[in-house]
């Protein structure tokens, strides 16, 4: 792809791309991303693999989302106490969150860095897109 | 250990600096600009305090106002009437009202001070992603305008998804851009002069709380006062009352206008929680059985009961925006793409400087665009598309002034009126109506069965911008006239002149 090396440096390797997964709001308006496989991912990662990860990064989004009991009470006791109550604790969904923050940290470590890709936590980007950063493929020759 | 890999790598061994950059002081080495938070950079129109943990609209006269009117009302309360009436009745009223009153403040403060929800705006990399997928879809032809909706059906139900032309994303269902704030607000309800800020996802609830607690406050100063006054007349006559305790006329006036309007607007959004809809879509008739026969609410969860918990007692998320973060250095630049599709400025401060001989494609590309969109929008009669112009027209002088002449520079005059008279300008409908029904505006543009309806709105719009207790109708028409000021003309070339300033200052730099 690209040949004119980003010419950060040697640590890092060179970026050659960004993919970016998009929100898919056929169920309205909770966070959910799209899970087919981008065209430009297929060489490097296995599709049901990527699949499983999308599918589990919305499942904890709809977990952070959920309204039930819990989020109920929460902000009940939230409303009761002024709403003070959230200086003292971390909300549901904020919870939920880091424990996003730390899957997609896992999975990069385990899945994605080995192939070359870099998975940003969308809420870095707002919760819009996944970002996938592809990296040059160093290890044959140059970059593709 | 590179140098097998590729030759131009060698020449990356001996010095770290960015020679693609125009700047020379990307250097690692060289920080010397202090951290900055985000909430400097923010590309919104907004203010800030408290190192970011504030975040207002940049209007806030109006906000004082109401501070200023319940801390007097409240205050004259307190001090005038409650001596006698715990005295006489009960000591639970003051502890009540003072209880009430806390309550409201909290929940005006709350209301005013925190994010409604704002979209950051894309990425450099998002931006051009987009653009480039869209002239994919569009064949690459070129000349024609390139669609800016997207179709995405919800619960069966189609919904048109918009592309936003200041934040370059494609808004979220239920999200619009409040053209005073300059920013995209999810689930936004509507700019509320009053509390000085949008009303969107995240504050609605407090919003909400506020009104309603508001009208309690005001149901009960008004019901006390009075009291009050008819306890002193039963000792000592009605006109001795009233100069024993005179502050209570100005407590009776005051909380007799605002009952009227503020237990209306709960009354008001009491029904919108129930129905799960904002006061954009009510307005606007989204999901009225009038449009369609099949046309329904997408996102009401089918009861009254779930969906007053959802809006009330649902989980609250997090700011996007992340105002007191540190503004990063970027992490890997990406290497500049061959097609030469790049986006020009970055809306989010990160440096990332590309090229400027593809700044200045890029920008012309812009131009070309840009020009040619809204004279092509114009004359198509969806309204969808017309909504993409109040954002296009800002975008649209800064390139036009400079590479295009005569024609298009006239389309940023007329181009205000038509986005008057699109639905979608969300945060000016309410506003919109009063001077609509004071100056016979041609709002017949929209929807024909919106004008009956209307009516019944005009008393709403009054509300919605939700004046906490007000005088009668000198109000609506000062504060329409504030927001007519604010959102015709001056406003929208206030914007306009600052869009093309920016735009001229970018390709001036090039």
């Amino acid at each position: 792809m690209a040949e004119t090396h980003s010419l950060q440096d040697l640590q890092q390797p060179a970026v050659s791309s960004k993919v970016f997964i998009q929100r898919d709001y056929s169920s309205g308006t909770i966070c959910k991303f799209q899970t087919k496989l981008p065209s430009e991912l297929e060489s490097r990662i296995d599709k049901q693999q990527f699949e499983e990860t999308i599918q589990t990064l919305n499942n904890l989004y709809a977990e952070a989302e959920k309204l039930g009991g819990k989020s109920y009470l929460e902000g009940c006791l939230a409303c009761l106490t002024a709403y003070t109550i959230f200086l003292c604790i971390e909300t549901h969904y904020e919870k939920v969150l880091k424990k996003i923050a730390r899957y997609i940290k896992d999975q990069n470590e385990k899945i994605y860095a080995p192939r070359g890709l870099l998975l940003t936590d969308p809420l870095e980007r707002g919760l819009r897109v996944i970002e996938i950063t592809i990296f040059e493929d160093r290890s044959i020759g140059s970059g593709r | 250990m590179h140098l097998g890999v590729s030759e131009s790598m060698r020449e990356c061994e001996y010095s770290q600096i960015s020679t693609r950059s125009s700047t020379p002081m990307e250097t690692p080495y060289k920080k010397k600009t202090p951290k900055r938070r985000k909430w400097e950079s923010f590309p919104g129109r907004n203010k800030f305090y408290c190192d970011g943990r504030i975040m207002m609209a940049k209007q806030t006269g109006v906000f004082y106002l109401t501070l200023v009117l319940i801390l007097v009302t409240c205050g004259l309360f307190f001090t005038n009437d409650c001596r006698f009436l715990a005295e006489n009745l009960t000591p639970a009223i003051p502890v009540i009202g003072g209880a009430l009153f806390l309550f409201v403040l909290g929940t005006l403060l709350r209301t005013s001070f925190s994010d409604p929800g704002v979209l950051p705006r894309a990425t450099a990399d998002e931006a051009a992603d987009l653009e480039r997928q869209i002239d994919v879809a569009n064949g690459s032809t070129g000349y024609r305008p390139p669609p800016r909706t997207k179709e995405v059906v919800i619960n069966g139900q189609t919904v048109k998804l918009k592309y936003c032309f200041t934040c370059k994303i494609f808004r979220p269902p239920r999200a619009s851009h409040c053209s005073l704030c300059d920013n995209c607000v999810e689930r936004f309800d509507h700019h509320c002069p009053w509390v000085g800020n949008c009303v969107g996802r995240r504050n609605y609830r407090f919003f909400y709380m506020f009104i309603l607690s508001l009208s309690f406050l005001t149901i009960f100063i008004f019901a006390f006062v009075i009291t009050n006054i008819i306890l002193r007349s039963h000792k000592n006559g009605f006109l001795d009352a009233l100069k024993d305790s005179p502050a209570s006329v100005l407590e009776v006036v005051v909380c007799f206008f605002s009952v009227w309007s503020i237990v209306g607007l709960s009354g008001f959004h009491t029904y919108l929680i129930s129905s799960n809809q904002t006061t954009n879509e009510d307005i606007k008739g989204s999901w009225s059985s009038k449009r369609g026969k099949d046309n329904h609410n997408p996102y009401s969860h089918g009861n009254i009961f779930t969906n007053c918990c959802a809006a009330l007692c649902g989980p609250l998320p997090p700011s996007l925006i992340d105002r007191r973060g540190f503004i990063q250095s970027d992490a890997p630049q990406l290497a500049p793409p061959t097609n030469g599709i790049t986006t020009y400025g970055a809306t989010q401060s990160q440096q990332s400087h590309m090229c400027d001989q593809d700044q200045c494609i890029q920008s012309t590309k812009f131009v070309l665009q840009a020009a040619t969109t809204p004279l092509l929008q114009q004359q198509s009669s969806e309204p969808v598309i017309l909504t993409a112009s109040p954002e296009n027209v800002a975008p649209l002088p800064a390139r036009t002034s400079l590479s295009l002449a005569g024609p298009c520079t006239s389309l940023p005059l007329g181009q205000p009126t038509p986005p008057t008279s699109t639905p979608s300008l969300s945060c000016h409908e309410a506003t919109d109506m009063l001077p609509i029904h004071g100056h016979g505006h041609t709002h017949n543009h929209s929807h024909p069965y919106q004008e009956p309806v209307a009516h019944h709105h005009y008393l709403t719009p009054e509300e919605v911008p939700s004046p906490p207790g007000m005088l009668p109708c000198g109000s609506p028409l000062g504060h329409s006239h504030t927001m007519q000021a604010g959102f015709y003309n001056p406003a929208s070339q206030d914007s306009l002149h600052e869009d093309s300033v920016r735009g001229l200052v970018k390709l001036s730099s090039v």
